[in-house]
């Protein structure tokens, strides 16, 4: 490629693309201290708030004191609730798009369907949930409303990781197991499934972030402004970490007094979605050497 | 295990809640449920749309000839008025007497309007009624002011929330293009494996921060800097809006423009190096034009990821249901609206349907925007390069 001929035209190009390649690494560079700047701002912020106390006691005086134990409590709910119900149901959807189904229309058109739905702002979910769950099913603001509107909200991202998880997992596998004379259930159920399993799994712990983080589906299926108490029932109302983050930052009976609350709020949430992101490279990076060492 | 329909299923239930609920609103009548406005029977103005109920109630028209009536003042009357006019004794003990009271106020002045609960009208009412009618989606879909709580008409005009929907998700788009296209350059071309380790989760942490967590932060950075640099009374702008969703955007724009990058064919990008051009060159004479649908759907859904998004928006951009002019007034996008209304909105009322029409909307454009992504994403490279 070095002709080493050194003309004008030459250096020219060159210097050119020396200030090309400095501009791109000045921008990923950009794009690094963003995210450093977010995370230091709040970590800096929020880690003189957050204790053990903090995260194990009630909301006091108008949420400028106490702890945020109900809205912990009441995301786990909801993260409970919405994985009951969207993982089973992601994952039977993806093995029968990516085992079953017949490569017609219909699959196009519900592959097309379930891009379109991860596409649908998460305030229309609200909309939605509030109407079918909360009015016309009577739930109520309740978790069940809650979680089955958040189910939803993620079931495009189980579905997807699961049909790439399949995908992923090659056709000899298969057929190696048919020739033995299993069944094409039985060659899912032992074969397929268990060697898609981390990378379902990596796809499960990444929907757990983002339902713990979303905030306009609850809004108006499930969220409490302040309820210091813990749920009984799952028709039960609680408070949500993210809304409360925006109560605290934008409502609350006194804002400068309840802003540390919420910069330890914002930590905590933060945190979470650093440990699910954390946790799912790590299982990838550790079932990804497993499969190999086999 | 014919669960593989149920997205699909999910999206027709979606459709057929979210329009079931918001288009009742054009079945609605313009003036409060249960109200009624009444004239002078002399007054030869039959018909007032919202906006003209909104100014006359406001003072802004002061005159029936503004309205093709007589030359006469626009009297404004409304119940807690009622003492001006007459006497306690006049009302009865109990109140009972209202009704025969407002008739008689009516006819007493000619320039009159009223407006009043509709069981405070007596049988042999002197005035007349101002025709119901109900909101048009005209009203709705070209009015240019968002009033919903205005008595005695709501008024129901998306144009200003269209207005600061768009401006403040184009303007993310233009900050978040050259930052997200160059990472992406930079990712697919030129990082080696070490970079591309810590790029990649930093990308994916960014996509992972909840909303309301940038909106906090926007919130408490972002808009006091903008205040500042500015010198703005207030720092809740649709800059700082833009600015939040332009990081937001960030990821599905790198993401996708870094795969069409990358699915560029590795004969096409050789065959330039070999005619003696540089890298650069290559990228940008090669590279960028053969992955150029892939860019414009990484743009159309960085788009769609920002007109959606509520929660951050909500937080920063002030929230005034004005016309914007700039990117430094404050505005109020459709989202932002709905989270921030719906709560108020009594179930099943009218700004409880028109927020519902609202979602419907802003359905339909995230839709057609992701149906143009997949097009887009799908259509063929030029042949000719």
């Amino acid at each position: 490629m070095s002709t080493l001929i050194n003309t004008k035209y030459d250096r020219r190009k060159r210097r050119t693309q020396g200030i090309a390649f400095w501009v791109f690494r000045l921008m990923s560079l950009a794009v690094v201290a963003i995210l450093v700047w977010i995370l230091g701002f709040l970590v800096v912020k929020g880690i003189g708030v957050v204790n053990w106390e903090f995260l194990t006691s009630m909301p006091e005086d108008g949420m400028t004191k106490g702890g945020i134990l109900p809205a912990i409590v009441g995301t786990l709910c909801l993260v409970a609730g919405s994985m009951v119900f969207a993982f089973p149901i992601g994952v039977m959807s993806g093995i029968y798009i990516n085992e079953y189904a017949p490569n017609n229309w219909l699959v196009k058109f519900i592959r097309v369907m379930t891009n379109n739905l991860s596409s649908i702002p998460s305030i229309v979910f609200g909309l939605f949930g509030m109407a079918l769950f909360v009015n016309t099913l009577g739930f109520g603001d309740s978790i069940l409303a809650g979680s089955l509107t958040l189910g939803l909200l993620v079931l495009p991202v189980v579905i997807r990781t699961t049909e790439e998880a399949l995908k992923a997992i090659d056709n000899s596998y298969r057929n190696a197991s048919l020739a033995l004379g299993a069944t094409k259930l039985q060659t899912i159920r032992k074969v397929v499934l268990p060697m898609a399993f981390p990378n379902i799994i990596t796809g499960l712990i990444l929907s757990v972030g983002r339902v713990s983080g979303e905030t306009a589906p609850i809004l108006f299926t499930v969220a409490a402004y302040f309820l210091p108490k813990l749920p009984t029932s799952i028709f039960d109302q609680v408070m949500a970490l993210p809304y409360h983050l925006y109560v605290l930052a934008t409502s609350g009976t006194d804002i400068q007094a309840s802003r540390p609350m919420a910069y330890g709020t914002a930590l905590v949430l933060i945190l979470i979605v650093l440990l699910i992101n954390l946790l799912a490279n790590g299982l990838r990076a550790w079932f990804g050497k497993k499969v190999k060492t086999n | 295990m014919v669960s593989g329909g149920v997205t699909s299923v999910t999206i027709l239930l979606i459709v057929f809640f979210l329009f079931r609920e918001g288009i009742g609103l054009f079945g609605s009548p313009a003036v409060e449920q249960g109200y009624v406005v009444a004239v002078n029977q002399e007054n030869t103005v039959r018909d007032l749309s919202p906006v003209q109920l909104k100014d006359v109630f406001d003072s802004k028209i002061a005159n029936w000839s503004q309205l093709g009536g007589a030359d006469e003042p626009i009297v404004v009357f409304r119940l807690n008025d009622i003492e001006q006019y007459v006497s306690y004794e006049e009302l009865g003990d109990e109140l009972q007497f209202i009704p025969q009271c407002l008739s008689k106020i009516i006819a007493e002045h000619p320039g009159m309007i009223a407006f009043f609960p509709d069981t405070y009208l007596s049988p042999d009412f002197a005035g007349k009624l101002i025709d119901r009618r109900n909101i048009t989606p005209g009203e709705f879909f070209l009015g240019d002011e968002w009033f919903p709580t205005a008595t005695p008409a709501p008024l129901f005009g998306i144009v200003p929330l269209v207005t600061g929907t768009l401006w403040v998700s184009l303007a993310a788009i233009l900050f978040a293009l050259p930052l997200g296209m160059a990472v992406a350059i930079y990712m697919a071309e030129l990082s080696n494996d070490k970079v591309r380790k810590i790029l990649k989760p930093v990308i994916e942490l960014l996509a992972g921060i909840p909303s309301v967590v940038y909106g906090f932060f926007g919130l408490v950075v972002i808009v006091p800097l903008i205040q500042r640099v500015f010198g703005l009374p207030v720092g809740e702008t649709a800059l700082a809006g833009s600015v939040i969703l332009a990081i937001m955007a960030l990821p599905t724009i790198i993401t996708v423009a870094e795969d069409s990058i990358r699915n560029v064919p590795r004969s096409v990008r050789e065959a330039s190096l070999a005619l003696g051009a540089t890298q650069w060159q290559t990228i940008r004479r090669v590279v960028l034009p053969y992955s150029v649908s892939g860019i414009m759907a990484a743009v159309v859904l960085g788009i769609g990821r920002a007109i959606g998004e509520t929660m951050a928006v909500l937080m920063v951009t002030g929230n005034s249901a004005i016309i914007p002019h700039g990117l430094l007034e404050p505005v109020r996008t459709i989202p932002a609206t709905i989270a921030a209304e719906l709560g108020e909105a009594p179930n099943g009322g009218v700004h409880y349907e028109a927020l519902f029409l609202l979602g419907c909307i802003l359905f339909v454009i995230t839709l057609l925007i992701s149906i143009t992504a997949e097009m887009m994403a799908a259509g063929k490279p030029k042949q000719q390069i």
